[in-house]
C-alpha cells in the first residue's frame, strides 16, 4: 500500500482502491458468499420468511443426494467433461507443438486469425452448427447415404454423443491456447538438444516438451472442464430425452421451479465440483494457482 | 519418399484438416441460410433465397435484443474498462503476497462457470432491489470482464519503466499528470485490446445473462430460445452475417499487420 | 538564481542498515560538487534524498535556507538527471524537454519557443520533432538536461550520466556539462565512482566510504592531501608501506617499516607509536643508479616496464618481494633503466603521507 501512495499519491491510491474493493467485494465475493449461504436456507413463501421456518439447514442440499437422478446426471456431467477434455489435449497438443514450434511465425499468426473466427461466432451458433451437421436430415446423414455407408439415415443426436461432440468443437480452442503459449516459452534449443543426443521424438515429448508445458496443459484442461461442466448452450441444443446436464437441472430449479435456494445449493455443488477439480490438476501436474490464467 | 517430407506432409495435413474441422461446419450454419429449404440445411440444396434475410430484417423482436445486447456491452466496456485498469495498476505497486493474494480473487470470476456468477448475482443484488434486468446482466458480465481486461492491463505494465513516473514528479508534475500524460500513453494498446475484448465477451456471453436477465432479450438468449421454439434459417441467415463480419474483421486485420510489418522491415533496413 | 544545499547531519537507515552516517556538508550556491566513491556508498542515497524520493531518518535538507522535510518531489527546486536517462518514449523531443512547463500550465507556443532555445543552450539542433528511439547516447544527455534546466531549478542532480558512454564520448560530454554549467549558474550536485570525472570537472568533490563521508575539498587537495587512507588509494595511484611512527617533530614524522625508516609528512588522528600506512604515488617517485640520504630510499630491482602513451608505468621489486610502482614521463631521450636492473627508488619526504584508515560512521564500524 506504501509503494502505491508514494507512487501515485494518497487520493488517485483511494480511488484505485476503491474501485477495485467494488469489483472484487461486490461483484465477486460476496455474491458468491450470499449463494452459499442462500443453500442453506429454504424456499419461503414471503410471509414466513424470518418465521420459526427459516432457519440454516441442510436440507437442500440432501435433496440432491436424496435425488438418483440428480446424482446420475452430476456424474455423468463429470464423466463426459472429462472425456471432453482429454479429447481436445489429446487433439490440439500436436497442433500447438506445430504451430510454436514447426510453423513459421507469420504462418502461426495467420493461422491463429482463422481460428479465431469460431470464436467470435458465439458459443450458442457454435453448437446450433453441429444441430444442423448431425440431425437426421442433415448433411452429415446425407454424405453417409451418398457414399454408401449406411442406407437410413442414423438417429446421431441421442445419448450424450452429440453433446460431447458438441463441446469438444465449443471449448477446443481454449485447450490450444495456453498450450501453445507454453511450448512457445520453451528454448527450441533444448528440443534439439534432445534429438541431438539421441532422444526419439516420442521421448523428446515426454521428457522435455511435456514437463515445460505442464501449466499451459494445466490450464487448458481447467478451462475445458470448467466450461464444459458448467455449459448451458451446447447440452441444451444437442441433448435429448435420454442424457441430461447439470446445469438443466439447475435451471430448471431456478426458472420451473422457482426455488432459488435449492438452485443456489446446486449451483455451489457445481462451484465446488470445479474448485475440487482445479486443485487435483493443480496437484497432479504439480503447478500453482498463478501459473493457470491466460 | 524420407521421413523428414513424410512429416513435414502429415504435419501439413494434420493442421489442414484441423482448419476444415473448425471452418467447415460455420460454413455448412451459414450455407443453410441460403438455402430455399424451411428446415435448415444445405443438402439437399434447393435454390438461393434471400427470405431468411428478409424474415430476419422483419423480426423486431430480434431488433430489439440486439439493442438491449449492444447497450449491455457498451456499459460493460464503460464500467469494467477502467475497473481493470485501476486493479491492474494496483497489484503492480503492492507488496507480492499481498498480490499473490488478490490476483487470486480476480482471476477466479474468469474460472467460475457463468450459471454460478450469474445466480450468485442474482440473489446478491436481488435483495439490494435491483431485480434480474440489463442492469443485472450488467453486473454480473462485469465481474469477469474486467478480469480479461485486468490481466491484459497488467501485462502491458510489465515493459513500464518506473523511472519515468519519477522523472515526471521530479519535473513537477502532479500524481493525476503522472498518470494521464506517462502511465495511461504507455498503456494504450491493452486499454483498447481490453475495451475490444470486454465488448465481445459481453455480446457472445450467454450463461451469465441468461440468469440475470429477467424479461429482456439479449441477442444469445434469443438466439437460444429460437432454437428451443422455433428453427427456421433465419437464425442461419444471421449467423450468416456474423461470419461475414468476422471474416472480414479477420482479413482487414491481417493486412494491417502485415503492413505494418513490413514498414518495420524497412525501416530496420534502412538503418543499415 | 541558485542557492545552496546544507545537508545538516543526514542519516538514513534501511532497517538495520545504515545507508548514509551522518553526512554535514553545505554546497555553495553556483558550485558543480560531486559526491565521489565505490557503489553502495551512500551517494546515490543521498541523491534521492535531496531530490525528494526519500525522506532522512535523521538530519535535515534545506535547501536556499529552507527545511526540505515534507515537501514532495515535485514541489522541490531540484531537477534529476536519471541513471538511464528515463528520457520518455512516447512524446517528440520538444515535449520531452518542455514536459516540467507542460504540467505547470505553459502554453504550447511558449513551450516550444522554450525548447528550441534550450536545443540551442545543449548544442543538438533539428531535433525538436524527432523521437527518443533516434537519437544516439550523447544527444539522448543532453535532452535529459535540456529537460532538467527547464524547469529553471535552483539545484540540478546528477546520477552518474556518463557511466553508460563509451571513453571518448564520456570526456567530451565532462567538457560539456562543465561549460553548461558555467553557462546557466545552476548549482550542480554530480555523483560517480570514477575519479577522473570527479576531479576534472568538479570545484569541490566529497569522497565518500560506506555511508560516511570522508573528505569536502578542491580535486587539488583532495588528491594531494588526502586526510585518511581511503582516500588517498580511492584517488589515484599509491605505492603504500605499512609501519610504525618512530618519532615526530613539526609534522614531519619518522616511520619506521620492515624496508627501513623513511620521513613522512604526518597526517591527522596518527600519534607517535600508532601503526599505520605511507602513501606515496607513483609520479613522485624516481629511479636512481645511487640511494639518495636527503631522501628516502629503497633498493629495488625492475620487474616490468609498461608503456602507456604519455607516461610509462615501471614495476620494481624491493628486496623483500613487494612491487611498487614508478611513473615516469615518456621522453624518448631519457630511457627509464633497464628490465631486471638494479637501482633505487628515491621519494622526497614532502611527498609522503603517513595516513589513518578511513573515517568511521556514529555507529562505528
Amino acid at each position: 500500500m506504501q509503494e502505491l501512495i508514494r507512487r501515485y499519491g494518497i487520493s488517485l491510491s483511494v480511488i484505485m482502491a476503491a474501485m477495485t474493493a467494488f469489483w472484487l467485494l461486490a461483484l465477486v465475493v460476496i455474491p458468491n458468499l450470499v449463494l452459499f449461504k442462500f443453500s442453506f436456507r429454504l424456499y419461503l413463501p414471503v410471509d414466513q420468511l424470518g418465521g420459526p421456518n427459516d432457519v440454516y439447514t441442510l436440507k437442500n442440499y440432501i435433496t440432491f443426494f436424496d435425488s438418483p437422478i440428480h446424482i446420475n446426471v452430476f456424474f455423468s456431467t463429470i464423466m463426459y467433461s472429462s472425456m471432453v477434455t482429454v479429447i481436445c489435449l489429446i487433439v490440439t497438443y500436436p497442433i500447438a507443438y506445430m504451430l510454436a514450434k514447426v510453423l513459421k511465425p507469420t504462418d502461426t499468426a495467420t493461422f491463429f486469425l482463422i481460428l479465431l473466427i469460431p470464436l467470435w461466432v458465439s458459443e450458442i451458433l457454435r453448437s446450433f452448427a453441429w444441430f444442423i451437421i448431425l440431425s437426421a436430415q442433415g448433411p452429415l446423414n446425407a454424405l453417409l447415404a451418398g457414399i454408401g455407408l449406411i442406407e437410413k439415415p442414423i438417429r446421431w443426436i441421442t445419448g450424450f454423443q452429440a453433446v460431447v461432440v458438441g463441446l469438444v468443437y465449443a471449448y477446443i480452442l481454449f485447450m490450444l491456447l495456453p498450450i501453445y503459449n507454453a511450448i512457445q516459452a520453451l528454448d527450441t534449443n533444448q528440443i534439439e538438444a534432445s534429438q541431438d543426443l539421441g532422444a526419439s521424438v516420442w521421448r523428446t515429448h515426454w521428457r522435455v516438451v511435456i514437463p515445460h508445458s505442464k501449466p499451459g496443459i494445466a490450464s487448458g484442461c481447467v478451462m475445458v472442464f470448467m466450461l464444459c461442466a458448467g455449459s448451458v448452450v451446447v447440452p441444451s441444443t444437442l441433448a435429448s430425452t435420454n442424457s441430461r446436464w447439470f446445469t438443466e437441472i439447475i435451471q430448471q430449479w431456478m426458472f420451473e421451479g422457482l426455488d432459488w435456494n435449492v438452485g443456489s445449493a446446486y449451483a455451489f455443488l457445481l462451484l465446488a465440483l470445479c474448485i475440487v477439480f482445479v486443485s487435483l490438476v493443480m496437484r497432479l501436474l504439480n503447478v500453482r494457482l498463478v501459473d493457470i490464467a491466460k | 519418399m524420407n521421413s523428414q517430407t513424410f512429416a513435414k506432409i502429415a504435419v501439413r495435413v494434420y493442421l489442414g484438416l484441423f482448419i476444415l474441422y473448425m471452418l467447415l461446419p460455420l460454413a455448412i450454419m451459414g450455407g443453410a441460410g441460403l438455402n430455399n429449404t424451411r428446415f435448415p440445411s444445405v443438402y439437399p440444396w434447393v435454390g438461393f433465397t434471400d427470405r431468411w434475410f428478409i424474415d430476419l430484417w422483419n423480426d423486431q423482436r430480434m431488433w430489439g435484443s440486439i439493442r438491449n445486447t449492444t447497450w449491455v456491452a457498451l456499459a460493460v466496456v464503460m464500467i469494467s474498462v477502467p475497473i481493470g485498469t485501476a486493479a491492474a495498476i494496483m497489484l503492480n505497486s503492492v507488496k507480492p503476497n499481498v498480490r499473490s493474494f488478490l490476483y487470486g480473487f480476480m482471476v477466479a470470476p474468469i474460472l467460475t462457470p457463468g450459471a454460478v456468477i450469474g445466480i450468485s448475482t442474482l440473489l446478491f443484488w436481488n435483495s439490494f432491489g435491483v431485480s434480474a434486468g440489463l442492469y443485472l446482466s450488467v453486473l454480473g458480465q462485469v465481474s469477469f470482464v474486467a478480469a480479461y481486461v485486468m490481466l491484459l492491463v497488467l501485462a502491458r505494465l510489465q515493459s513500464f519503466d518506473p523511472g519515468l513516473e519519477e522523472a515526471a514528479l521530479d519535473l513537477g508534475a502532479s500524481h493525476g499528470q503522472v498518470i494521464r500524460r506517462i502511465l495511461v500513453p504507455h498503456l494504450y494498446p491493452a486499454i483498447i485490446a481490453g475495451a475490444v475484448i470486454a465488448f465481445f465477451q459481453s455480446v457472445e456471453n450467454f450463461n451469465v445473462t441468461l440468469f440475470t436477465r429477467g424479461n429482456s432479450d439479449t441477442l444469445t438468449v434469443y438466439v437460444g430460445s429460437k432454437i428451443r421454439t422455433g428453427i427456421t434459417p433465419t437464425i442461419n441467415a444471421l449467423a450468416l452475417l456474423l461470419i461475414t463480419v468476422t471474416v472480414i474483421c479477420a482479413i482487414v486485420y491481417e493486412v494491417l499487420r502485415r503492413r505494418a510489418a513490413a514498414k518495420a522491415a524497412a525501416l530496420v533496413a534502412a538503418e543499415d | 538564481m541558485s542557492e545552496d544545499v546544507h545537508l545538516s547531519q543526514i542519516s538514513m537507515n534501511f532497517g538495520s542498515f545504515r545507508a548514509v552516517d551522518n553526512v554535514d556538508v553545505t554546497i555553495k550556491p553556483g558550485e558543480f560538487f560531486s559526491f565521489l566513491g565505490p557503489s553502495g556508498c551512500g551517494k546515490t542515497t543521498i541523491l534521492r534524498l535531496i531530490s525528494g524520493f526519500m525522506e532522512p531518518t535523521e538530519g535535515a535538507i534545506k535547501i536556499g535556507g529552507k527545511d526540505m522535510r515534507g515537501i514532495r518531489p515535485n514541489a522541490r527546486p531540484t531537477a534529476l538527471i536519471f541513471q538511464n536517462l528515463a528520457l520518455f518514449p512516447l512524446m517528440p523531443i520538444w515535449e520531452n524537454i518542455t514536459f516540467g512547463l507542460e504540467v505547470r500550465g505553459v502554453p504550447k507556443t511558449i513551450r516550444r519557443a522554450k525548447a528550441e532555445e534550450l536545443l540551442q543552450l545543449v548544442d543538438l539542433h533539428d531535433s525538436a520533432d524527432k523521437r527518443v528511439s533516434q537519437l544516439s547516447g550523447g544527444q539522448k544527455q543532453r535532452v535529459a538536461i535540456a529537460r532538467a534546466l527547464a524547469v529553471e531549478p535552483k539545484v540540478m542532480l546528477l546520477d552518474e550520466p556518463l557511466s553508460a558512454l563509451d571513453l571518448k564520448l564520456r570526456q567530451h560530454m565532462r567538457a560539456e556539462l562543465r561549460a553548461i554549467q558555467k553557462r546557466t549558474g545552476v548549482t550542480f550536485i554530480y555523483i560517480t565512482h570514477d575519479q577522473g570525472e570527479a576531479l576534472a570537472m568538479s570545484d569541490r568533490v566529497g569522497v565518500m566510504s560506506q555511508g560516511v563521508l570522508q573528505q569536502v575539498a578542491t580535486p587539488q587537495e583532495i588528491y594531494n592531501n588526502p586526510t585518511n587512507g581511503f582516500v588517498a588509494s580511492f584517488v589515484g595511484e599509491n605505492n603504500v608501506f605499512t609501519g610504525r611512527v618512530k618519532s615526530a617533530s613539526d609534522g614531519v614524522a619518522v616511520f619506521e617499516t620492515p624496508k627501513g625508516d623513511f620521513s613522512a609528512k604526518l597526517g591527522q588522528n596518527i600519534s607517535v607509536g600508532d601503526v599505520s600506512k605511507l602513501y606515496v604515488r607513483p609520479e613522485f617517485c624516481t629511479l636512481h643508479r645511487e640511494a639518495d640520504a636527503k631522501a628516502n630510499s629503497l633498493m629495488v630491482e625492475v620487474s616490468e616496464i609498461a608503456f602507456e602513451g604519455n607516461f610509462v608505468n615501471v614495476f620494481v621489486k624491493d628486496r623483500s618481494g613487494d612491487t611498487h610502482m614508478v611513473q615516469v614521463q615518456n621522453d624518448p631521450s631519457v630511457p627509464p633503466p633497464a628490465l631486471h636492473s638494479s637501482c633505487h627508488m628515491v621519494f622526497n619526504p614532502a611527498s609522503c603521507m603517513i595516513l589513518a584508515e578511513a573515517k568511521a560512521g556514529r555507529t562505528g564500524h
